[in-house]
């Protein structure tokens, strides 16, 4: 199944990529083949969740075949982790073509097919079970990226994507280096062998290190964050919608997969390196976001302040924590994606980017307003929306390892309310200054068909999340009782309801600072 | 006695019914057209607040405290959050507010509305901030207040900027929305630590447990603080956004930009009650912790004062209402930090009706002054629309406290109790509120003189000039620059009309509860009654309430000594010697500015919050990611690399090729590593 959802859109990009007839009918075609492709995968995606077990932290429908004579294998599973994300993939890339369905007027069937190759990549890297098939996916699933930034991007996409490049560069090269050195000590390529392989303490804090500098980047943290919004201006509406969408969760996994169950004694330790990247990403990234201009790159500002919300999570190594920063990744996945789209419904119709070219919007566009501004209320965290659930569960998680970074990182539902409501207002309040503007026509069909499917979800992981959080639960409590012999901080305390008044002792690491 | 069943099915219908009726009013829009949008809000509000009025009864009656599970909303470890409807007396008197006030304001809009073109989304927005009001109040847990508190805020938000094209209105609107996130912050961070202190956020097993955790530490931002104390400040930091307490108070003034029957809805009679409400609903919380209880007494005291002392030099007439509202809501937070908690939901409970009601009528003026809202247009209007005015009398004589009527009942219970408590805080709280409601009879006065007695000075406004001049049509349009420099006096020919007669039955009723609610319900809430009524649901001291009975003569007499003088001096200074207010704010030039700017809080926060923050993200931005990051990182590296330029150039075009070499030359740099080790 894992194989055929791997194989299936490859092949398809082949196909695509050589379609016959002439450039409209090869355009159409290869149009309707990218749809039909990742329905079909959004369907086998809703077959796996039928048939998957959430009571077992165990990895399920695992696929292995030895290849080049042992040196790694072709292995495949997925556990509740690596499953809703690959949910959200697949929910996404249907979307994704829809959005890029009249705007791209160029080279269509490579359009299509980077695609369809970006979709099986990604399915690849949430699903692979051996590291050294992670890392050819986890490295190959940019190359198409690079491709829909490079040729049907903006005017600087040239710039845009080398950035992209560089900083992928550095990180992969470490990673690269720890993965050899890794597999040199353990002897195996299997991951989940891995996860339960003990390396020496020390070496840990490099091996961390290393690892840590390629997801930090794909996430992206402070201070290696400056790539996003220049990539986010110059990708095409669904380009962005999937970079956003699915490309950023590519770092939490990796830190969720990687970096916690193999090196748990280096995250403890380190942890407060990622919870003060944090810290300051929420604040910093979230004042940058004020005074941007472009909308995309405000929007691409907000996402690097709610990835911060992730590794916050992550590392605050308890249930609530790690919980909370998966379904931040899934609402901010279904979210910007949303955002990112509606922005590209205006830019669509105006070609600017720019927030002063607006005004006015919701008199003529009413129904496109309604759509925003849900999409903002998701953004900043109300509940009742998919962004508050994650958020609340992830700052929860913090308070008990330390107050101040919860204190610091609970600014960002000031600011962020600030800037998104700010950006709602000036592009959709106010007298429609521009007569262009004003003679925006509203949503179209196929506008609708994207907006509502997001809108839905977003509501429902916001009212009840629950069939989300049920796959996590099992392995999120396996990954607690692997991190436990690290002995992570955690404010300990014992319910006051349930027994005899008890003191509240802060454990020996816990609450240092 | 009803059965489980009954009130299960009942209180669901009275939540779910304006969810409802938002989202058919709201999707269906202009396809379903004004009449059915107002016809299915407003039809399922009544519904409600039958249903309200039935359940509320029936707990006065004695019917059991219940909670019903709706559904889970979504858990983690033991942190558990479900969707529940709760019903007990505290939840029932906000009940039978918020669905009275809302259904009646409903109606009001079917006329003060009628000419905008956009009613199914105002009707769909009332609906649905009812939704979220009924949600925060029938909550058996912190989240799904917090839920309802955002969603209210969301209702707010939309229905401050509903006329979005002003940018003053959706100014208005942003503003209330983040000053509001300021307060949520702190709520956020107080909920957390309840969960840390107790493991759940179910309210009942809090309260439960607060006896327990008395003197109980935790760290907090690297102190040792009292765990209670320290929770009860921050879930207040949250009751202070939303009931617009100093100094978290500047966005509520600014909110009358929305349409005047959202003033009386969400502005006065419900949602800015909520914060006292969550005050009341974690009584024990506050009662365990003197410090926080002294704290809310203080804050309570000071926005008592400060809003007073503003009301009295505003221009609109909708902004002293509003700077009325901030002040009567400190009275009932420095009752709740005096501990008498009874006495705060009694003045919230007759304070909606007297509120509502004055913002209806002020409403009904605005709508009969053709939409002007400054009192030195106005003047000589008792005549024109008298059922406004004497309503707007009733109101008047409820909020300043007049024998037997609801304000006096409420509002002697609240000083009397501040006087009792003994305290410091209580002493000073009194003294403040003695002052405030000397303010208050003055400010409210003022605005009766000035709006229906006098000269009429209707020429001045530009808005009657228009409405006299599209009446004249446009032939007489040379005469427009005249009216401008017009003198201030003359009605420069304008009749104004009452209003409707579906604005006119809300005021009705309204002033029935304005005159009686107090009366009527004096003994239930804190007068004798009070201790099967709230049957320790909020936490109730019955020594400390009887001692209210016996306070001393002057104490007694204090409230209707004060109204009586701020009722005479209004008298002295707007009918009996007009030029006197002029000559005054000559005068006192400093200090009227300072009061007519409010004490200069937005300026304040302007300079210290607003400017900073865009200086530091244009700093951030331009100096560290673009100055610093970049220049140092991937710029510095290509433009090192373009020095050899050819190199570059080969790079850049085949990025993807040098990658996948790259990525090609790692993995058989792998393979060799794994073969040969």
């Amino acid at each position: 199944m894992l194989s055929a959802m791997i194989l299936l859109p490859l092949a398809l990009a082949l196909v695509v990529l050589f379609l016959p007839g002439d450039e409209a009918a090869k355009a159409r075609t290869a149009r309707y083949i990218g749809l039909g492709t990742t329905l079909l995968l959004f369907l086998m995606g809703l077959l796996l969740w039928s048939r998957f077990d959430t009571s077992t932290a165990a990895f399920q429908f695992t696929e292995r075949a030895e290849l080049f004579g042992g040196l790694f294998s072709w292995h495949l599973g997925i556990d509740g982790i690596s499953f809703v994300l690959i949910l959200l993939t697949v929910f996404l890339m249907p979307l994704c073509i829809l959005a890029g369905w009249d705007s791209v007027k160029t080279r269509v069937p490579e359009y299509i097919a980077a695609f369809l190759a970006m979709e099986a990549m990604t399915i690849g890297v949430f699903s692979s079970l051996d590291l050294f098939l992670f890392y050819i996916f986890f490295e190959a699933g940019l190359i198409p990226m690079y491709l829909i930034i490079g040729i049907w991007g903006g005017k600087r996409r040239i710039y845009a994507s080398y950035k992209f490049f560089l900083y992928t560069l550095l990180g992969s090269v470490l990673m690269l280096l720890a993965m050899l050195w890794m597999v040199r000590v353990a002897g195996t390529t299997d991951i989940p062998a891995l996860m339960a392989y003990d390396f020496p303490v020390k070496a840990q804090t490099w091996l961390w290190l290393a690892f840590f500098a390629s997801f930090a980047v794909k996430m992206p943290m402070w201070p290696v964050h400056t790539w996003l919004p220049d990539a986010h201006v110059e990708a095409p509406t669904a380009g962005s919608m999937i970079l956003a969408g699915v490309l950023l969760k590519m770092g939490g996994y990796g830190l969720i997969r990687f970096s916690l169950p193999m090196f748990p004694e280096a995250s403890v330790q380190l942890m407060w390196i990622v919870l003060a990247l944090s810290m300051i990403a929420v604040v910093y990234t979230s004042l940058v976001a004020l005074v941007q201009a472009d909308m995309k790159k405000l929007i691409a500002y907000s996402s690097v302040a709610h990835m911060a919300f992730v590794t916050g999570g992550l590392f605050a190594f308890n249930t609530q924590g790690v919980e909370g920063a998966m379904v931040v990744m899934l609402s901010h996945g279904v979210v910007s994606a949303a955002l990112f789209f509606c922005v590209g419904v205006i830019y669509d119709r105006l070609h600017t980017r720019e927030i002063d070219r607006y005004g006015g919007v919701t008199t003529n566009m009413p129904r496109y307003a309604i759509f925003f501004l849900l999409f903002t209320m998701a953004s900043i965290a109300l509940p009742g929306t998919s962004g508050f659930v994650g958020e609340f569960m992830a700052l929860t998680g913090i308070w008990k390892v330390n107050t101040w970074v919860v204190f610091v990182m609970a600014t960002g539902v000031i600011l962020g309310a600030a800037y998104m409501l700010w950006l709602f207002a000036r592009v959709m309040y106010g007298a429609q200054k521009n007569a262009d503007a004003a003679a925006m026509p509203d949503l179209n069909k196929r506008e609708w068909a994207v907006m509502l499917p997001l809108a839905v979800v977003a509501l429902w992981m916001g009212v009840y999340p629950k069939p989300f959080l049920a796959p996590l639960k099992a392995p999120v409590a396996s990954l607690m009782a692997r991190l436990d012999r690290a002995d992570p901080p955690q404010t300990q305390f014992t319910p006051l309801v349930a027994s005899a008044p008890v003191q509240l002792a802060a454990a020996s690491a816990g609450e240092t600072k | 006695m009803m059965s489980a069943r009954c009130v299960a099915d009942m209180i669901q219908a009275i939540v779910f019914l304006p969810l409802i009726a938002f989202l058919i009013a709201g999707i269906g829009n202009r396809a379903i057209g004004n009449t059915a949008a107002k016809f299915v809000t407003t039809g399922a509000l009544f519904i409600s607040c039958a249903l309200s009025w039935v359940i509320f009864i029936g707990l006065i009656g004695g019917a059991p405290a219940e909670d019903h599970v709706v559904a889970e909303w979504f858990s983690s470890g033991d942190l558990a959050v479900n969707w529940t409807l709760k019903v007990d007396i505290l939840t029932g008197v906000m009940l039978v507010v918020i669905t009275s006030v809302s259904a009646l304001v409903h109606l009001y809009s079917w006329g003060y509305m009628a000419e905008d073109p956009d009613q199914p989304r105002f009707f769909a927005y009332l609906s649905l901030f009812t939704f979220a009001m009924l949600m925060l109040v029938t909550a058996d847990n912190l989240v799904q207040i917090f839920f309802g508190w955002e969603g209210v805020g969301l209702a707010s938000y939309l229905l401050i900027g509903f006329w979005y094209k002003k940018p003053s209105a959706w100014a208005a609107a942003i503003k209330a929305f983040v000053v509001n996130r300021v307060g949520d912050f702190g709520f956020m961070l107080g909920i957390f630590g309840l969960f840390m202190l107790f493991g759940t956020v179910d309210i009942d097993t809090i309260l439960q447990g607060v006896p327990l955790a008395k003197g109980a530490t935790f760290t907090f931002l690297g102190h040792q603080v009292d765990a209670i104390t320290t929770i009860a400040l921050l879930l207040f930091v949250g009751a202070m956004g939303k009931s617009a307490q100093v100094p978290l108070h500047t966005w509520l003034p600014d909110a009358m930009e929305g349409p005047t029957p959202v003033s009386a809805l969400i502005h006065a009679a419900t949602m800015v009650t909520a914060g006292v409400f969550l005050v009341c609903r974690m009584s024990p919380l506050f009662e365990a912790s003197p410090t926080a209880s002294t704290v809310v007494t203080y804050v309570g005291a000071l926005t008592a004062i400060f809003a007073a002392t503003v009301a009295t030099t505003q221009h609109d007439i909708k902004r002293v209402i509003a700077y009325s509202t901030c002040s009567q809501l400190g009275f009932m937070f420095f009752a709740a930090g005096v501990g008498a908690y009874g006495a705060a939901m009694f003045h919230l409970f007759t304070h909606a009706f007297f509120k509502a009601l004055l913002f209806l009528c002020a409403g009904s003026v605005i709508h009969s002054m053709h939409h002007e809202q400054d009192m030195r247009y106005y003047g000589a209007l008792r005549k024109s629309i008298p059922l406004t005015f004497w309503a707007m009398v009733i109101g008047t004589i409820a909020i300043t406290g007049v024998n037997y009527t609801s304000g006096y009942f409420s509002k002697d219970s609240v000083l009397f109790a501040a006087w009792e408590s003994g305290t410091e805080a209580g002493r000073v709280a009194f003294f403040t509120g003695i002052f405030a409601s000397l303010l208050t009879s003055f400010y409210s006065w003022r605005l009766i003189f000035k709006t229906f007695f006098g000269e009429a000075r209707w020429a001045g406004s530009e808005h009657i000039q228009h409405a006299v001049h599209d009446a004249h049509g446009h032939d007489d349009h040379a005469h427009h620059d005249d009216h401008h420099h017009a003198p201030a006096t003359g009605t420069a020919g304008y009749h104004p009309h009452e209003s409707p007669i579906v604005m006119l039955i809300p005021l009705v009723v309204l002033s029935f509860g304005a005159l009686f609610a107090g009366a009527i319900f004096n003994d239930w809430f804190v007068g004798g009654a009070e201790h099967a009524f709230w049957n320790g649901v909020i936490v109730h001291d019955g020594e400390f309430f009887e001692s209210l009975h016996h306070v001393p003569a002057l104490v007694h007499w204090a409230p209707a000594i004060v109204m009586l003088i701020g009722l005479t001096t209004a008298w002295a200074v707007y009918i009996r010697n007009p030029g006197f207010a002029d000559t005054f704010v000559k005068q006192f030039r400093q200090l009227h500015a300072f009061l007519y700017n409010k004490w200069y809080f937005d300026e304040l926060y302007r300079a210290i919050f607003v400017k900073p923050a865009l200086w530091l993200g244009r700093f951030f931005w331009k100096v560290g990611d673009q100055g610093t990051i970049d220049r140092f990182g991937p710029d510095g590296l290509t433009a090192v690399v373009a020095h050899g330029s050819v190199v570059a150039k080969r790079f850049q075009s085949g990025l993807v090729y040098s990658y996948a070499l790259v990525m090609l030359i790692g993995v058989a740099a792998f393979a060799t590593w794994f073969m040969v080790r």
